[in-house]
Parts: structure tokens; sequence; C-alpha cells
């Protein structure tokens, strides 16, 4: 069982820069965790930890049973795939497949029946014989998914592996990539920049930001709950709206104007908070009703399936998602924000209340 | 080339003024270019003319324009007959001598350079940026320099007279490291870490990974570094005494010397070694032409 356990993992560099503050937590067998963050923020500092391409300065670092702070990469029993590939220009499909096993002394036949196998897995077979500069973008990478794959590793490490793809390609790769994880069993780290990679396929995300989780969670809690200002305007496209306001502590709070926004929540005493309201997550309304917020519109963005109305709400700036099917009012607009969608959050720290 | 410019179809009357103008400025380009390489080419092409030349004729009229019968029998002679104070200089064994140093020279400096190179860029020694520049800075210190200290060494090491004191104090190169360490430098840091990964150690790393991405680099140093040690005279004459280690390019000097009586010097020999001396490098740029083109201009990755 390949449970990875990270406990009080630690990056300083030689400069001082710490580039991971001690981060904990557990991977369980066969899941796929997503370290989401902006660039910068260590993620992938710390996957190359795990990958033993980067020293652990401190911390215990366990794939399965075993402590693997100072193992050889090669020998912690994982494989993985990189950013921009990484193949070996040149050595055949193949042969870029079967290089780890070779190394490792595997007899010729075994090789090339375990190449075959996720060649086949992979649709690569026909390609067994090319050079990788005579593949596209998505085969490429495939080719490296199949150099992790024939290795059956305990733990599989992305490295942004899709951003070097064009949308489609990645759209299509990013399912392959889950349905493949899912399908092996194979425990797995994956880091990328684009949130909506990380919502996709994580079983759990951690998001992190200069060098420090900021939360753990399944998707649907990072995006029901973010732990912070941070995850709220870093998780979602468009971000949650964030707007300073006095909390009464009786379940109203008070951004301007006369109309308080109704909060769900109970903790909390009175004074400054900050709250946030997903743009989807707003109805429009024609007349004032009620909590309904007058909305001053300025601009509209079609999306398509839906508007990004942008907007002032009490004078502070704010996005409303509305499906195409919302028509919009002749006149002033007013907003209904259900108490359940506010989110409210420290305005020193940006930690949820 | 001359015809590409003659052939061309008539063409209508409009056109046809412009057109003729610059056939003539591509006719003037090329006769240009065609008295230059005739010019430049016109020596090379005496000295393979004389060689079909009687001594006797050369040496009473000099070089000349003339054509003779005595190609086959200059070529035997060069190639096979014995020369010099031993009677066991043959061409032939000049040549082997000179393909010896020259492909010994080539491949101890590409795989000297690679190896120095390699360490410099691939692991974490203390001084390695200063080793480098102590390696570059030996560029300042060519054979000629310290010739006579290296045959000192040489000498008290007793390898005067054989290959290994022709070769090694030649082979320590400056230019392979620097030339390498650029090379290096610009293979990605992800493939380091995916062979890594794959469990490929330090040496199969540089053999699996970095020769066979090299190679067209590897071409092209191996040009350079071979027309080089082929064309070596003074160390050879240095180190070499005996003349069954003369190397081609210093045992032509061995024939038109030995002058005993009233014998004409053998110019006609001299001449056709001077000419077989000349095609090996030529040959080796023209095979590897492609190879080092590539292999400086466009890093195969």
């Amino acid at each position: 069982m390949a449970n990875v356990s990270l406990q009080n993992l630690r990056k300083t560099y030689p400069n001082g820069a710490e580039a991971v503050q001690p981060c904990s937590f557990e991977i369980a067998h066969g899941e796929l965790i997503v370290l989401v963050g902006p660039s910068g923020c260590g993620k992938s500092t710390l996957l190359r930890m795990v990958a033993g391409l980067e020293e652990v300065t401190d911390g215990t670092l366990m794939i399965g049973d075993r402590v693997v702070n100072d193992v050889d990469p090669a020998d912690r029993d994982i494989a993985m795939v990189f950013q921009n590939y990484a193949l070996y220009p040149h050595m055949t499909v193949a042969k870029n497949m079967g290089y780890g096993l070779k190394n490792r002394g595997l007899p010729k036949s075994e090789i090339a029946d375990k190449v075959a196998e996720a060649a086949s897995m992979l649709n690569l077979t026909e390609y067994l014989d090319r050079r990788p500069s005579q593949l596209s973008g998505g085969q490429r990478q495939r080719v490296a998914m199949g150099r992790a794959i024939v290795r059956s590793p305990e733990l599989f490490l992305f490295d942004e592996p899709l951003s070097n793809l064009d949308a489609k390609l990645r759209n299509q790769m990013r399912i392959e990539i889950r349905a493949l994880q899912r399908r092996i069993g194979v425990t797995a780290m994956y880091v990328t920049h684009d949130q909506v990679e990380a919502m996709t396929m994580a079983d759990r995300i951690v998001v992190l930001n200069a060098g420090r989780i900021e939360q753990i969670g399944t998707p649907s809690e990072i995006y029901n709950q973010p732990a912070s200002t941070f995850v709220a305007s870093f998780m979602g496209a468009p971000p949650m709206n964030l707007l300073p306001a006095t909390y009464n502590g009786n379940g109203t709070a008070q951004i301007g104007g006369t109309v308080p926004i109704m909060v769900n929540t109970k903790a909390g005493s009175a004074g400054d908070v900050q709250i946030g309201v997903r743009p989807e997550k707003v109805g429009i309304l024609s007349e004032q009703t009620g909590h309904a917020l007058p909305f001053e519109l300025n601009l509209i963005e079609e999306l398509g399936a839906s508007r990004l109305l942008h907007g002032n709400l009490y004078g502070h700036s704010f996005v409303v998602n509305a499906a195409n099917e919302v028509v919009l009012p002749e006149g002033q607009i007013y907003l209904d924000v259900e108490p359940d969608a506010v989110h409210m959050f420290s305005p020193g720290d940006g930690r949820r209340l | 080339m001359a015809e590409i410019t003659t052939s061309q179809p008539p063409l209508p009357i409009p056109d046809r003024r412009r057109r003729k103008r610059i056939k003539w400025s591509v006719i003037g380009d090329h006769t240009v270019l065609i008295i230059g390489s005739l010019f430049l080419t016109l020596p090379l092409f005496m000295l393979i003319l004389s060689t079909t030349l009687e001594d006797s004729t050369l040496a009473t009229k000099g070089l000349h324009l003339a054509i003779d019968d005595q190609f086959d029998d200059n070529l035997k002679g060069a190639l096979f007959e014995g020369k010099g104070f031993s009677g066991e200089l043959t061409g032939l064994l000049m040549m082997q001598n000179s393909f010896i140093l020259g492909i010994g020279f080539a491949v101890g400096k590409i795989i000297i350079g690679m190896m120095a190179a390699y360490a410099i860029v691939y692991f974490r020694l203390r001084f390695a940026t200063f080793a480098f520049w102590i390696i570059f800075t030996t560029l300042l210190l060519p054979l000629e320099v310290r010739i006579l200290p290296s045959y000192e060494v040489i000498q008290s090491m007793g390898l005067v007279n054989t290959y290994t004191g022709l070769i090694v104090p030649l082979v320590a190169s400056a230019t392979a490291t620097f030339f390498f360490r650029q090379f290096f430098r610009s293979v990605p840091e992800e493939l380091v870490e995916a062979a890594r990964i794959d469990g490929a150690g330090p040496v199969k790393f540089f053999i699996d990974i970095l020769v066979p991405l090299s190679k067209t680099m590897i071409a092209a140093m191996f040009i350079i570094m071979f027309v080089f040690g082929w064309n070596q005279y003074l160390w050879p004459t240095m180190i070499t005494t005996e003349e069954t280690m003369f190397t081609l390019v210093r045992g032509i000097k061995q024939i038109t010397q030995i002058l005993d009586g009233a014998t004409i010097p053998e110019f006609g020999r001299a001449n056709m070694l001077a000419i077989l001396a000349v095609i090996p490098p030529v040959a080796v740029v023209i095979f590897f032409q492609n190879w080092f083109v590539k292999g400086l201009t466009e890093s195969d990755k």
C-alpha cells in the first residue's frame, strides 16, 4: 500500500530563502492529490522534494512504510512526468519507455512486453519506432506517461504536464490522465497552476501560497468553504467577490448604504470583516424586495453559456455571473444574495470566520 | 554554373531588356567567381601537373604548366618505394603514421574534452568555474610556447619516437572542453532529472544520453581536430627522429633533401606526397560537412 506521508516537510535554500514552510499531509493509496497555487508558491519544490530531485531540509517523507528522505530518486519507486516531457530525443518511443526498465536490469523480452502493454493502453502502438521529434505534443505527452506507467511505480508525480498543450488538447489529456490514474489505481501527486485542472482532476486539492498550505480539501470543500480569502480568490473563475463590511454579530453585515446583507455564519463577534460572494451565486431582481442590493451595472461580458456583469455595489467593484436565461431588467438592477452564499473572513489574516 | 544563365528561353519583347540586363550581371558575377577559384586552385593544379613530369624536366625548367606520363611511376614511387637514410621510409608508412596521429589526436581531444566538460557542467565541484577558466587560459599557452619543457618531459619519460609521445602531449584541449561545455549547458535540466528517476547513474547518463545527443558536436570537433592533428609539423619534427615514425607532413622534406652526388632530387615523388597529404583532410571535411554545419549551428534537441 503506497500511502505517502509528508511530516513537517520544509525546504530552505542556502541563501536563507524558505521555499516551503513546514507542511504535513497524507496521501491515501490510489488518491490523486493536486498541488495548486500561483507561480513561486513552492508547489513544484514540494513535488521535487517528493521526487528526490531537491533535498529535504527538515521533516520526514514517507512513501509506503519507508522513510525516503535520503533515498536516491531511482530507488523511491516513483515515476515523474515533466512539463516539457523530457523525452530522450535520440531514442525511439519504445526505447524512451523502456529505458528505466533497462537500467533496472530487466530482460529484454520482459521490457518489450511491458512497453507493448503500456503503448496499447495509450494508443501509441503504431508510433513505437518513431523519434519524439516526429510526434505531436499530445503524443509526446502520452509517451512521457507511458514511460511512467511501464515501471508500475508506487507513486506518480506530474509537474504541470499539460501546460505545453493547446486548450483543446489539454481538456482531452486531462480526462485521459484522470481515467488512466483511476484504472491503474496508483497514488498520484499533480502540480498545476490552473485551477480548472485542479478542480476537475483532484480527489483532494492542496492550495499553496508563498510556501504555506492554505487549505487541503476536496474540490467541493475548496469551492464551497474556502479557508481564506486567498483560496476564495484563487479557486473559481471569475474569482469570488470580496468586500469590506461591518458585522453586527447578529446575522447581518453592512457593506454600505442602508440595506444590510444577510449572513448565515453564527460565530464571530461584531466588528470589521471581509465578506465574499461567488459571482455565480447571485440572483438578479428588477425591484427592491427584502434584502436586495442595488447594483450599478458598467459592463457586460458575453461568455456564451453565461454573461459576466461588471459593476459596483455600494462603491465596491462586483461581478455577477448570470446565466443566459436570466433576463436583465431595464433600469436599476437589484441583487439577491442568499445568506448561505455569503462567506465571512477575518479582515486581518483573511482566515475564514 | 554558367549554363544556368545562358539557357534562358526567349522571352516576350517587353520583358526582354530587363531580363537581359540581369543575365549580364549574373554572368559577370560568375566570371569573377570562376576566375577567382581558378586562381586559388592554380598552385594545387600545377602541383598535380608536376607529378606527371620527369624529375629532370622539373629540375631544369622549374614548375610550369605541362603534362607528361610519369604520374604512375611517381605514384608508385611515392607510395611504395623505401627512401630516406634507412631506406625504410615509404609514403604508405608515413601516411599510416599521419593517420595515427590525426585520429589519435582528434579522438583523444574529444574524449578528454567531453569528460572535462561533463565534470564541470554536471557535478557540484567547489571550484568548477575556476577550473574551467584555468583550462581556458591554456589557450594562451599553445604547444609552440611550451615546446622545450614538453620535449624535456617526454624525453625524460623515454617516449621519444613513440606514438604515445607524439599524441598525448597534444591531447589536452581547451577548445573542445569549451565547445562541449557550451553544448552540455544547453541540454535541458529535465533530461538529467528524468534520467535520474529512470535510474541512470552518472556513467550511464553520459554514455546513454549525453554522447548520442552530442554526436553532431563530436563530428564537428573531429573534423577540426583531425585536420589540425594531420597538419602538425613542429611537434612531430621534435619528437620523431626515427624515420619509421615520420608523418607525411614532416617526411616530405626528407625526400627532396637527399642529394647524394649528382642525383636529381625526386621532385615528382615529393610533389605526389604533397598531394597525398592534402587528400585526407579534404576528404574528411567533405564527408562530415553536413554534420559539421549541424554541430556548430543547430542544437539537435
